[in-house]
């Protein structure tokens, strides 16, 4: 039987404008979000498409080191602040959570809505700092460059600050909806693990961004009122900054790849249907990874003059995040084994996210030791890590996210070719763009450069056609998702024959999400004892029927 | 969404549809302050931080700058405060026995003493300005010994200021309170909005019982 798309549904009813400005309902608030963070991603990525076309050759070609450096630190603050860090909570999250633990609602509807208005309110800042010519100081904000630059920085902190009450705001809701909201029968162990993450995530949003935010404000009152704090001239210490802002922001990465992680333990056991191997040592790694998050923060300083015992401290305590990180890495691949693996798209970017991840993950591990860190502090090679880690792993797991949960979400289906045509475009072009950077960098290409010495220029255009490659596999995907919007088949309430509450509702789900409270009545991934049949089969199970 | 919740008991008027009972919403609603007062601790620790890292660099500098704060008013203002706390606990302990008039007049006590701490504030912060101990680079007063005596003058700025506007929005918060019992929004049973800003407010006190001996009290 075709599945159908039921009559109302939360998209649907009410309808109108003002009913989702002021919607209280988790889904149309994940929506809202959604639709942000790919405006904002989309944007940024323009912005890394620019800045790669201008790496094609040296010296200047479409704009001067000015520019360059406006547009890379705009490239890196929407990017990180206005889409990473807000994309699996805010947006996959707020819509995920309350169905996977059977509630109608996360606890604190209301501030959930608020989380979304500051989040504009805060991302209106950030336009504004771009409309008034854009700060240029990196989205680190370094003092003291960025107490005397007289480019428009005032208006980008304020832009983070607001922005970090949002991610409070939304960490807040999800601790306390994950406590009390939980359905019967539903202990912690029974959650499915992508709501371990987002706990996980949650605490390090509550405890890392009020951090941020003082130092915001300290940089703040600095420009405005010169109070001293971080400037050597008047008896302060600009390097204290720097430990305030990465005591927070390390752990932020963090906030970034968790819920990514979440995604994949979804991801990887549901589309083999194979019980996930080892759930407890994937629940308490995240929280291996939220506690050693905090302590790792100087492994940025490792250059700035903290001092060598410090630096020793924090390099090894830094190869202590591979310990939990390998075991995720390795409960994941141990899933797969003898799996039923669908190879259909959401698998395709968690398999990326594998691939990538490690290899991010790995080269994380040189940068924290400590004489490697010194050869490629501040080179590409910094870049292509972390562009490994934070796209290579939390964009692939969102996008194996969205492909996941899209029939969800919407009710209807993609266009399947087309979708694992472009995660495989988009894997090679990340490829091509960023494992060519790890060369680079190997080589000393310093990062945050318009122009570059001429042996480097063979390495730079292989890295530009691979963002143009990128570019087009994301162009590609932007077209099957609006026309799947627009004309997609229904897709049914379980296209994958997955186990979660979230697929026993109807797709899209109603407003109040399920029609009767939804029991436990057995764990997550209990595919040895629940067998659910893919209602968009696997190409290797149609070929059998 | 809320056509539901009218069928039952009185007391759940007050139950939100997405909870199943009003004791799940109390429980979610004090969860939510502490996780609140949580990321208040680690605003507030941030300062805490620089103040100990200045301190430590510049040991003399703090202990010839506290001289210039007055101790009197800051330990009545911190008398205050800790009156305060004591108020809003009995307004508390007042909705609990259903005792609106009771209440209301612990909320308002609540007010002028936080009132109270604000004025006492105002001329500590006004003597100030008057003397050029202001922080950083509009700092122009030049009796205190030791290098660079701004930064206990930026710090201290910093710290008050912020809990000051803790303590407006402490204020605001209780004044929302007292208009929501005079409007009998609340009864013996149904109590939690007005704990849940006793929470915060016994929190923004616990501040400053910190910043009191950190700024007036060096030795």
């Amino acid at each position: 039987m075709e599945p159908t798309i039921p009559q109302t549904h939360y998209l649907n009813s009410p309808k109108g404008l003002k009913s989702w400005l002021f919607t209280l309902d988790h889904k149309r608030i994940g929506i809202m979000y959604f639709a942000a963070i790919m405006f904002f991603f989309f944007f940024a990525g323009l912005l890394a498409i620019i800045l790669r076309t201008e790496l094609l050759n040296p010296g200047r070609d479409l704009m001067d080191a000015e520019a360059y450096n406006r547009f890379f630190t705009l490239h890196g603050a929407i990017m990180i602040f206005l889409f990473i860090i807000p994309s699996i909570p805010a947006a996959l999250g707020n819509f995920l959570l309350p169905l996977m633990i059977g509630a109608k609602d996360v606890a604190f509807p209301r501030l959930n809505l608020a989380s979304w208005y500051v989040f504009v309110g805060g991302a209106i800042f950030g336009i504004y700092s771009l409309i008034s010519g854009g700060a240029d100081t990196g989205w680190t904000f370094y003092t003291p460059y960025s107490t005397s630059t007289t480019s428009s920085v005032s208006s980008m902190l304020l832009a983070a600050f607001i922005l970090g009450f949002s991610s409070i705001f939304t960490g807040l809701n999800f601790i306390v909806t994950i406590h009390k909201l939980r359905a019967p029968g539903q202990t912690w162990f029974k959650l499915p693990l992508m709501v371990w993450a987002l706990y996980a995530t949650a605490l390090i949003q509550v405890l890392a961004t009020p951090v941020l935010a003082i130092t915001l404000v300290l940089l703040l009152l600095e420009r405005t009122m010169g109070i001293g704090i971080f400037d050597p001239a008047m008896g302060g210490d600009p390097v204290l900054y720097q430990h305030f802002f990465w005591f927070y922001s390390h752990p932020a990465v963090y906030i970034m790849i968790l819920p990514g992680m979440g995604i994949i333990s979804e991801l990887i056991s549901h589309m083999s249907h194979r019980k996930i191997f080892g759930y407890n040592a994937i629940a308490y790694s995240s929280f291996g990874i939220a506690l050693v998050s905090f302590l790792v923060w100087g492994h940025h300083m490792f250059t700035s003059g903290q001092s060598e015992l410090a630096a020793v401290i924090f390099s090894f305590l830094t190869f202590f995040v591979g310990i939990p990180s390998g075991v995720k890495v390795f409960n994941w691949v141990m899933t797969l084994y003898k799996g039923s693996i669908s190879l259909a798209t959401p698998m395709l970017y968690a398999l990326s996210f594998l691939v990538l991840f490690t290899i991010g993950g790995l080269t994380g591990i040189f940068l924290g030791a400590l004489s490697v860190d010194i050869h490629v502090h501040d080179t590409y090679f910094v870049v292509a890590h972390f562009h490994y880690v934070m796209m290579g792993g939390t964009v692939m797991a969102l996008l194996g996210g969205i492909h996941f949960w899209w029939p969800k979400m919407f009710g209807k289906r993609y266009n399947e070719f087309w979708a694992a045509t472009s995660a495989i475009i988009i894997f090679i072009g990340f490829n091509m763009t960023f494992f060519t950077q790890f060369i680079l960098g190997a080589q000393g290409m310093p990062r945050r450069y318009y122009t570059y010495i001429d042996q480097y220029q063979s390495l730079h255009v292989f890295s530009t056609y691979g963002a143009w490659v990128l570019g087009l596999g994301f162009l590609i995907m932007a077209i099957y998702f609006i026309h799947s919007l627009i004309k997609g088949k229904p897709a049914g309430n379980n296209p994958w024959g997955a186990i979660g509450f979230e697929w026993e509702t109807a797709s899209p789900p109603p407003t109040e999400n399920f029609v009767t409270q939804p029991v436990v009545t057995h764990g997550p991934y209990d595919y040895d004892k629940v067998l659910i049949p893919r209602e968009m089969p696997t190409r290797s199970e149609k070929v059998a029927r | 969404m809320a056509d539901h919740a009218k069928t039952h008991a009185p007391l759940d008027e007050h139950v939100a549809h997405h909870f199943t009972d009003a004791e799940q919403q109390r429980e979610s609603s004090k969860l939510g302050m502490w996780v609140f007062l949580l990321t208040e601790v680690l605003f507030f620790g941030g300062l805490f931080c620089a103040y100990a890292i200045y301190r430590s660099w510049y040991p003399e500098m703090f202990h010839a700058a506290h001289k210039a704060l007055d101790v009197k008013l800051g330990f009545i203002n911190t008398l205050v405060l800790i009156s305060s706390s004591v108020t809003m606990a009995l307004a508390i302990r007042s909705m609990q026995l259903g005792n609106k008039r009771q209440t209301m007049y612990h909320l308002f006590a609540t007010l002028i003493f936080a009132a109270t701490f604000l004025v006492i504030k105002y001329f500590e912060y006004s003597h100030k300005f008057h003397l050029g101990q202001l922080p950083g680079k509009y700092y122009t007063y030049t009796g205190i010994e030791g290098s660079n005596p701004h930064v206990f003058f930026s710090i201290y700025f910093v710290m008050t200021g912020l809990h000051g506007l803790h303590v407006i929005g402490g204020m605001i918060a209780i004044i929302i309170m007292l208009v929501k019992t005079s409007r009998d929004r609340f009864n013996a049973l149904y109590y939690n909005p007005i704990e849940v800003t006793g929470l915060y407010w016994h929190l923004v006190d616990l501040i400053w019982i910190f910043l009191f001996p950190l700024l007036y009290l060096v030795s």
